[in-house]
């Protein structure tokens, strides 16, 4: 016996129970309220199809909200809670919305609460409240899940007798066979229709499948059929709610087979007739189902509506286990059912039903044009068979329309798959009448669709089924319209006047059942949801405890505080240092590629937009990029190494995307080209020394006269060979130095001694950012956006005439060369400090004429100043604006000034 | 998610490709400005076979064309490009 609770009270359940099975065991009919109208619900099927027995299973993070009863195993100590409901299951106030059930019809919403957002944005509130399902958990989930790729020959879904044989016959034949079955058993339809020896068949086929290396997984769900025959598989390891064994929740399988059996049976269809939705009507192989594999029977007066021999089955079952047979209403004329043994009424369709302390007490039916009503505790009914055609859906099929089981069948298959069993050939059945009365007769038990919503919808003028759905939010639940589809589609048709198959259908999508989101994510969450890559220095840096800051796909060091200093005081003290003495910093995450052969140069005046083939050996330059429609899209500096081999820098952040750039314009545009260029990112690591004592710094590190500015020589410090490249982005005499990364902390140890011994400063991200600013250098994500063309930030001056690069030609569209555009400027404040990401106004509630992209601080002197982009702003000039920041609430008063603040003649680089 | 026939690792997964953009919008170092534009912005959507330009760039890196059905999504050829696959 295994105990477990149900909204607070402990029952018991026997081993491999559903919680349905439980629940009915217990003889608790009513398991929930419905999403809209607040009826109550009982339990409908016992299978993952279930609209109404949707559950709260587990506590906290592990809370699973709209379980399905019927797809949940209990296990001791399983806690579960109605939904849906206010204060409690038998006495809701939401179910007032019931009585106004007219109003709420189809379309009530777009109705009723159109008018402003506003408005709308009030009533969704209590809309929200009233509406819905269970609550998602606020808490993390504690549990893992997995993935893993697989392979086979041949993938079977469904471990029914169809999908068992072929299962059985491929891996005997050899082939690598993996067979899936969501239930926890195999065969459960088996169980349910057939005699007591399959049982052993089952077990017997099982232990033949695996001695020949076939894979079986139970409560496994084939919940998605994609391309080219793969097939993603859902795999519960543990029960909602209940703590893994092996600390693994589930795993999603990818699956790439070489031929798919779907053996997926079919789904049984309800009745459409008033109050079918009452607790205590069921389907009946679900009846079935609950008799003869859980031994529960749920009810003791027995009414079946069928219009097909199946649910003869049911009756039998239910006649066995000692419950009456009150009546068997059979749609079809006699002598359907005559030598059945029970009370059969020919002709006869159920027309209502009523209740009592919300549970089934009588059902009245149609027979021979007279009503007749009997009183029962349980009504099981069945309408049809529907196939499960979802995942030969997924992979591009088409259906066939079969008359005699009023069904869709699949047809041709796009991919290697095939559907046999009841999924291919469901019963015949006989086709009902239509529904005179639909008031309060459902279709869409979850989202309380009944056919009279149909009906408005077709008077309303909603004609395709696609309309029908979006407007009724039919099969738009959680079920997927499993058990809806097909009455929808019936009753459209025939207010169409046409046959079912011209009514068209939706699209079936993947995943078949709900799939929870930890699943997609895996391993990939939380922390791990983006990788980090770790500097070179990590470990150094991480000894001094700095800030850390991302950038690209690295942490890198915003500010190395120290005695308690903030970020902004630790900022500005390293820049100081910079400005003043000599400072030290890690740029090994800057994008860089070598490129070398006879047409380097060549080459690389199609990637940059300046002139790279007159640097003499052991020179460099600054040097830009542009995408083809003619925007700058990255920058950098290019240097000359040796007569045909160059360094090219580009930024951290748009590391990836300057590779792809360079591998495609060499791999796709210019294959003829004699040109190797090779990304070395990651291969050298660099510090920059910067400030007016860089030079003696470097002088002692080198034991000679560093290069002049935008000059390259190969050196040795401390015995390790690195490239010396003087380059300046803080505005001072500075230097970078490129180190094989393995021998990176030799040297950065080499040259924090040096650095230190004259009280130089390390410096992070933030001052270097306080510095670039100051000296009006440009940062790609920040000057450079996407939308700035060269003229606009002043660098069209530095362009190839001879032209030939990347983006020379969507550069000559006249609409760049048009005024209005946003310009470079640089913003001094006159008044309160400029804040980041402001835009520029002439006065308070104009349109904004442009926008701060950075701002910072002079480093000596103090006072605020910033980066812009302003409409036209070259020619403007010593104009004040305002720059306001209305979501930071700030706002100050700035002058249009250069974008230079500090050395504008570049005199620091001079020696 | 599609199995592309790389030319020179075999049948791998579309994971580990990266989409580049159609042959037909390549864009050439020589194109006219109208030219170069037409080919960025003005771009063929065929409902049906598509030469495309893929990568693969979590496994050999090289970079391919495929002839891709973008209706079933059957890959007809895949082929190698770039300077070891020039005549």
């Amino acid at each position: 016996m295994i105990s477990f609770s149900f909204d607070g009270k402990v029952y018991t359940a026997q081993e491999g129970d559903t919680l349905a099975a439980a629940l009915l065991r217990n003889g608790i009919g009513l398991v929930g309220r419905s999403f809209k109208y607040h009826r109550p619900r009982g339990i409908m099927t016992a299978g993952v199809e279930e609209p109404n027995a949707l559950v709260t299973v587990g506590e906290g993070g592990r809370t699973e909200p709209n379980t399905r009863a019927t797809d949940v195993f209990v296990y001791e100590g399983l806690v579960a809670k109605s939904q849906n409901r206010w204060p409690n299951l038998s006495f809701d106030i939401g179910s007032v919305f019931g009585l106004a059930a007219p109003a709420l019809s189809a379309g009530f919403y777009y109705k009723t609460f159109f008018g402003s957002a506003k408005k709308w944005m009030f009533y969704e509130y209590f809309i929200r409240k009233a509406a819905g399902l269970g609550n998602a958990p606020t808490s993390s989930d504690p549990d893992r899940f997995s993935q893993r790729a697989a392979f086979c020959d041949v993938l079977v879904v469904g471990a029914g007798p169809a999908g068992m044989q072929a299962a059985l016959e491929a891996a005997e034949s050899g082939k690598r066979v993996i067979l899936v079955e969501q239930d926890n058993i195999l065969g459960p339809s088996l169980i349910r229709d057939g005699q007591e020896q399959d049982a052993d068949w089952i077990n017997a086929t099982a232990a033949r499948i695996r001695a020949a290396n076939g894979l079986i997984l139970t409560r496994t769900t084939a919940s998605g059929y994609w391309e080219h025959d793969l097939v993603t598989l859902t795999q519960r390891l543990s029960e909602p709610g209940q703590v893994p064994q092996n600390n693994v929740a589930q795993r999603l399988w990818h699956v790439r087979a070489g031929q798919v059996i779907l053996a997926t049976g079919s789904i049984e269809r309800p009745m459409a007739f008033a109050h079918n939705d009452r607790p205590g009507v069921m389907l009946s192989q679900a009846v079935r189902s609950y008799v003869r594999r859980f031994g529960v029977v749920p009810g003791k007066r027995v009414v079946i509506a069928t219009n097909n021999d199946d649910a003869y089955k049911t009756a039998q079952a239910l006649k066995e286990a000692g419950a009456q047979i009150v009546a068997v209403l059979d749609a079809r004329p006699a002598p359907a059912g005559a030598n059945s043994g029970h009370r059969v009424y020919n002709n006869a369709t159920p027309l209502s039903t009523k209740g009592a302390r919300h549970c089934l007490k009588n059902v009245s039916a149609l027979v021979d044009g007279a009503t007749l009503e009997w009183d029962a505790d349980l009504l099981a009914v069945s309408g049809g068979f529907t196939p499960v055609v979802h995942l030969h859906m997924q992979a591009g099929g088409t259906l066939d329309w079969n008359a005699d089981a009023q069904a869709f069948v699949p047809a041709a298959s796009r991919q290697n798959v095939t559907t046999i069993g009841g999924a291919a050939e469901p019963q015949p059945i006989f086709k009902m009448a239509s529904v005179a009365k639909p008031k309060k007769s459902f279709i869409d038990f979850q989202n309380d669709v009944t056919l009279s919503d149909v009906d408005l919808a077709w008077a309303e003028g909603y004609r395709s089924v696609e309309h029908l759905k979006r407007y009724t939010t039919l099969g738009m639940a959680t079920d997927q319209g499993k058990l809806s589809n097909m009455a929808a589609l019936g009753r459209l048709a025939e207010k169409q006047g046409v046959a079912i198959p011209e009514a068209g259908l939706t699209t079936f999508r993947p995943p078949y059942t709900p799939v929870t989101m930890g699943l997609l994510a895996g391993a990939g969450a939380k922390d791990a949801g983006a990788h980090v890559r770790r500097l070179a220095l990590y470990d150094l840096h991480a000894a001094k405890n700095p800030i850390w800051q991302p950038l690209g796909y690295w942490f890198r060091p915003r500010a190395y505080p120290i005695s308690g200093e903030s970020l902004a005081q630790a900022a500005l003290r390293e820049a100081k240092a910079v400005r003043n003495n000599v400072g030290m910093t890690d740029v090994s995450t800057l994008a860089k590629f070598e490129v070398s052969g006879p047409d380097a140069a060549a080459f690389l005046e199609i990637i940059c937009a300046t002139t790279v083939s007159k640097l003499a050996v052991g020179r460099g330059r600054y040097t830009f990029m542009l995408r083809e429609d003619g925007f700058v899209f990255d920058d950098g500096t290019v240097w000359r190494l040796d007569e045909n081999r160059y360094l090219l820098t580009s930024s951290t952040g748009g590391a990836d995307r300057m590779a792809t750039h360079i591998s495609y314009v060499r791999q796709y545009l210019c294959p003829h080209l004699r040109v190797s260029a090779v990304n070395v990112q990651e291969h050298y690591a660099g510090i920059a020394i910067a400030g007016p004592k860089a030079k003696a710094v470097l002088t002692t590190l080198i034991g000679e006269e560093p290069p002049r500015h935008m000059s390259t020589v190969p050196a040795v410090i401390a015995g390790v060979p690195v490239i010396i490249l003087a380059a300046s982005y803080s505005g001072e005499r500075a230097f970078e130095i490129y180190i094989a990364a393995s021998e990176a902390a030799t040297v950065w140890a080499a040259c924090e001694a040096e650095v230190m011994h004259i009280d130089g400063a390390l410096y992070g991200l933030e001052a270097m950012e306080f510095l670039r600013i100051e000296k009006g250098h440009l940062v790609v994500g920040g000057e450079v956006d996407g939308r700035m063309t060269p003229h606009d930030l002043a660098l069209d001056k530095m362009l190839n005439k001879a032209g030939g690069y990347i983006g020379a030609s969507g550069l000559a569209r006249p609409a760049l060369a048009e005024t209005g555009r946003r310009q470079l400027v640089g913003l001094e404040a006159l008044e309160g400090d400029i804040p980041e990401g402001a835009m520029l106004v002439p006065n308070e509630g104009a349109s904004p004429q442009g926008h701060v992209s950075a701002a910072a601080f002079r480093i000596i002197e103090g006072g605020s100043v910033a980066l812009g982009q302003l409409a036209d702003g070259f020619s403007r000039h010593d104009e004040i604006l305002i720059a306001s920041s209305p979501t930071r609430g700030q706002k100050a008063r700035v002058r249009i000034v250069a974008p230079h603040f500090y050395d504008p003649a570049g005199e620091r680089y001079r020696d | 998610m599609m199995l592309i026939p790389c030319p020179h690792c075999g049948p791998r997964a579309q994971s580990e490709f990266v989409y580049e953009r159609t042959v037909d919008s390549v864009v050439p170092l020589d194109a006219p400005t109208d030219e170069a534009m037409t080919k960025l912005f003005t771009r063929n959507n065929p409902r049906g076979v598509d030469d495309e330009i893929w990568r693969h760039t979590y496994g050999c890196r090289a970079w391919m064309v495929v002839t891709r059905h973008r209706v079933t999504n059957e890959i007809s050829e895949c082929r190698a490009i770039g300077p070891e696959a020039l005549p």
